[in-house]
């Protein structure tokens, strides 16, 4: 099992009710970490919504995550 | 090249003046304001959010590509966070160069790159007392209702 800590914004603050959370994962990639948030808070979005970070770089959905990760999901921005 | 979150109303006179130097003649700058309408709604006050290690790293990359594909000579942006009322300044771009041509250039790439990469996101508060977290324009105008496709404008 790996430790990671996941930050939520925008949109996803409002779906979890949170800014952050440490979730303990089987999970081996990031997608499947973002299967598990869609169904513990019970939201559906496609991942072709979004974008993934982790350790504050941006992501492949299929990359690896590791022990004590930082993982973002990224809603559309809207940011100007 | 800078790229700052401020969560205090920005100071655009401060940021101009900090770009000036000899070799440059032209200053070209976008100021984003708040307006009080979008798609038909009265819009009381806006709130914006940032990831802010992202948002900075990657607008700063888009500060440099500036450079690389204009060939400014300096260029500095900063975004507002927190609660804005109508009129405030949300974003301020600043370009200086030797010439006008590739100052407005630089500008315009700034402003529209840092609107579909920078993870940035701003709810709209309406006069009859809903809010929403605002949908991304890009994907408004590609008309991506169900989003069957990758985000072409991500992947650039």
């Amino acid at each position: 099992m790996k430790q990671i800590k996941v930050h939520y914004f925008a949109v996803l603050k409002d779906f979890t009710g949170k800014s952050e959370e440490i979730i303990v994962t089987q999970a081996e990639r990031v997608s499947e970490v973002f299967q598990e948030i869609c169904k513990k808070y019970n939201f559906k979005m496609p991942e072709a919504q979004l974008r993934a970070a982790i350790n504050d770089d941006f992501c492949d959905w299929d990359q690896l995550i590791n022990h004590g990760d930082k993982i973002v999901f990224i809603p559309p921005v809207s940011g100007g | 090249m800078l790229f700052e979150i401020s969560s205090k109303p920005l100071t655009p006179e401060e940021y101009k003046r900090s770009l000036a130097q000899p070799s440059c003649g032209g200053f070209v700058s976008f100021e984003g304001w708040v307006r009080d309408f979008n798609e038909n709604k009265d819009v009381t006050h806006l709130e914006y959010e940032a990831y802010p290690e992202l948002a900075t790293n990657e607008a700063n990359k888009i500060l440099r590509e500036t450079q690389e594909k204009f060939g400014v000579t300096n260029a500095r942006c900063v975004h507002r966070v927190g609660d804005l009322g109508i009129g405030e300044i949300a974003v301020w771009v600043g370009v200086v160069s030797p010439h006008r041509g590739e100052a407005f250039q630089a500008c315009e790439y700034i402003i529209n790159e840092l609107k579909v990469r920078v993870p940035i996101w701003k709810k709209e508060h309406y006069q009859n007392g809903n809010s929403g977290w605002v949908e991304c324009h890009e994907c408004k105008k590609h008309a991506h209702g169900t989003h069957p496709h990758t985000h072409q404008h991500f992947d650039k």
